[in-house]
């Protein structure tokens, strides 16, 4: 029996050798310990179905996107720049990433600096093995019939218009996906982007998270599904306020897949 | 003597014209105050977008009830104004009823349109009234509408509504005058929706009839001018702004923020990266992102001017929904009026943005642009493509780069992504600890 490969692009470029695809795992995925099991699951999904991959590993750095937003847009493009440096480096053509904020970051904004990408988001990832038929899902796991809310991340669904794939993902797994009354182009923000992960809110009367966790509640799903690490923080954080955390889960989409597949 | 109301018809006609060239080029000033931006490429999607958000009402759908209620009046503004031509002919020509003759009994279905229109719009009219002072619909009660946004939204109803009625006290008394065969007076076919208001003005002389009808013309047509007049110094711009406004509107994904070109040979250097020297170094380097007006955009004060202030950006906003200061409605309010206090202090030999205010600090504070979380709910919301986080983004960018007055939080977040590369403190050799316990697992 084998075990689960984590290929590196620079082991894989010492062998000569180049995957098709780099999973860009970002920082939440590499640091934040309950993400990092949303990375291991994509990892193992990646592995299961054969696709050729590598990550950069320790070369890795913040895309930059939190120092952008926050207005330090010099740090922001030493960090791009360097990584660009790093991926044009490997002549990386292809990039998934489990995480919006990347995926906005390094498809839309690293263009003007010279890293030019075919950029996809795990769940557009997710959808197209499981429409290609390379993912086979169970459907009969801890998640059939029951009710699952998505969450969309402001910065897959307005800031880049993804809205479908995350739910045909959650739709394979047979499950009954239910709306939250603010959803797609209306959906809401769970408050932590435009780096405000980083700080604590000003000064209001309610947190964002606990606004939205409601709306998520509301629905009476048993599980709140996201595709982002920050969102993943917030809506768990948010559930714990409302103390549902028995009762209601909130999981990443690879993981709902890896869950089912078994692995 | 039967020149007279043509020659006075002419002097206010005129004036009214005169005035408003001028405010126009007031405004065109203050506009062009912004930094100069291209946005000139695509043309095609660009005029597809004119006319699917600014003439075809698209994002105005997303509330249902307003946007049928705004429907009307829109196309009441637009449909009504082919009579004004008609009043303008009259005025110059000293005619009544220009086009009668020529039309015929097209003449009579035209003016029951207009009349149907009038209706919808004096409805319309009410029950926004209604809305705005009586059900007291949530967005229009914000801190940022007390005293004049909210006068001024109530005069342009108020006013739209007072039009309207003149319309059909015009035609009403004008239609008795030509049944009773007086000279000058066309009769129509009946017209509908002004014949109900007949039996106000039957008893009346025919003396009396004409000083109402006249009354009503005159009070129409200069009611008209007014107007337009008075559209140029309220938020009710939107109604010629909104096309040149959704025509520049923003083509790329939401999620891309602008590039700093600027800073980019300086990273490259930092980093050993040969780089060319620019071809053509800038003349003046201005400061890093927008403390005041002239440092944004000259679209972003197009947007100002073109806000109405209906708040839909502000109902969506994350921040706004849990009681942050931060509005983005209030931000192009800001935007617009530092840009007027600017532009009038010029016009008076003034000091103009050396006035020692700025937009940054003096109409928005650090607690309102730290509050956003980029979001792009606003900017979805917006019936007219304004975009509101690119203002605050900026305002961010010179807060942090030029004062390096950012949250405490965000300056550790700084650092930490300067020595770890990433926004955590975290060791850069413990990146790829989580590939490990995966490596160590059997496959499945």
């Amino acid at each position: 029996m084998s075990t689960y490969k984590v290929p590196t692009m620079a082991e894989m470029a010492s062998k000569g050798e180049s995957p098709e695809v780099l999973f860009w795992v970002g920082c939440a995925g590499s640091f934040d310990e309950r993400y990092k099991a949303v990375t291991q699951a994509f990892v193992k999904i990646l592995n299961k179905v054969g696709v050729s991959f590598a990550v950069l590993g320790p070369e890795e750095t913040c895309t930059g996107d939190p120092a952008r937003r926050a207005g330090n847009e010099f740090l922001f493009q030493m960090q791009a720049v360097a990584n660009i440096q790093v991926m044009n480096g490997y002549e990386v053509k292809k990039v998934v990433t489990a995480c919006p904020h990347c995926f906005n970051t390094i498809k839309n904004e690293y263009p003007a600096l010279g890293g030019n990408y075919e950029v996809i988001h795990h769940s557009q990832f997710l959808q197209q093995l499981i429409n290609e038929g390379k993912v086979t899902l169970k459907g009969g796991g801890e998640f059939k019939g029951k009710k699952i809310t998505f969450h969309d991340s402001c910065y897959l669904g307005r800031a880049n218009n993804v809205y479908e794939a995350p739910r045909e993902v959650i739709k394979a797994l047979d499950v009954e996906l239910v709306e939250m009354k603010r959803c797609r182009t209306k959906g809401l923000c769970c408050g932590a982007g435009g780096a405000q992960m980083f700080k604590e809110p000003e000064p209001g009367k309610k947190y964002i998270n606990v606004e939205r966790t409601e709306d998520a509640l509301a629905t009476g799903a048993s599980a709140i599904a996201v595709g982002c690490p920050f969102c993943l923080t917030m809506m768990t954080d948010g559930v714990k306020n409302k103390e549902k955390e028995s009762e209601v889960k909130v999981y990443d989409l690879a993981e709902m897949i890896a869950k089912d597949m078994g692995i | 003597m039967s020149f007279l109301p043509q020659i006075v018809f002419l002097i206010i006609f005129g004036a009214a014209g005169y005035i408003l060239a001028k405010r126009v080029k007031f405004l065109k000033r203050n506009i062009l105050l912004g930094k100069a931006e291209t946005r000139n490429d695509q043309s095609e999607n660009r005029w597809k977008t004119m006319l699917l958000v600014a003439f075809g009402q698209k994002k105005m759908f997303k509330k249902f009830i307003p946007a049928i209620l705004h429907l009307f009046i829109y196309v009441g503004f637009v449909v009504i104004n082919l009579e004004v031509l008609e009043f303008i002919l009259d005025g110059i020509l000293g005619t009544h009823r220009l086009f009668a003759p020529i039309l015929g009994s097209a003449y009579t279905v035209a003016m029951n349109l207009f009349e149907f229109l009038a209706v919808a719009v004096l409805a319309a009219c009410i029950i926004f009234l209604i809305r705005r002072n009586i059900l007291k619909v949530e967005r229009f009660q914000k801190p940022e509408m007390k005293g004049w946004p909210a006068l001024d939204g109530n005069l342009i109803l108020v006013i739209e509504s007072v039009l309207m009625l003149a319309i059909l006290t015009m035609n009403a008394s004008d239609q008795i005058l030509a049944a009773r065969g007086v000279e000058h007076y066309t009769l129509l076919g009946t017209l509908t929706f002004s014949a109900p208001l007949k039996p106000i003005f039957e008893g009346m002389s025919d003396g009396a009839l004409i000083f109402i009808e006249r009354l009503a013309w005159w009070f129409h047509i200069i009611g008209i001018l007014a107007f337009a007049i008075y559209v140029t110094y309220s938020k009710h711009l939107h109604i010629f702004l909104a096309f040149p406004n959704t025509w520049y509107s923003n083509l790329k994904p939401k999620g891309e923020m602008a590039n700093m070109p600027e800073v980019t040979n300086e990273v490259n250097m930092m980093l050993g990266i040969p780089t060319e020297a620019p071809a053509d170094p800038p003349a003046e380097i201005g400061r890093f992102g927008a403390k005041d007006v002239n440092d944004l955009s000259w679209v972003n004060v197009l947007n100002a001017y073109s806000c109405t202030e209906c708040g839909r950006c502000t109902a969506e906003c994350p921040a706004n929904i849990t009681g942050k200061e931060l509005s983005p409605r209030k931000i192009m309010m800001n935007v617009r009026d530092r840009a007027e206090e600017v532009g009038k202090s010029i016009d008076s030999g003034g000091p103009g943005l050396e006035d020692g205010k700025s937009l940054l600090g003096d109409y928005i504070s650090k607690e309102e642009i730290n509050a956003c979380t980029s979001c792009n709910a606003c900017v979805e919301a917006c019936p007219v493509n304004i975009d509101p986080l690119s203002i605050i983004l900026q305002m961010r960018r010179y807060v942090a780069m030029e004062e390096s007055g950012s949250p405490a939080q965000w300056n550790s977040m700084f650092q930490n992504m300067e020595t770890s590369f990433s926004p955590w403190k975290f060791s850069p050799q413990d990146r790829f600890n989580w590939a490990e316990s995966v490596k160590d697992e059997e496959m499945k």
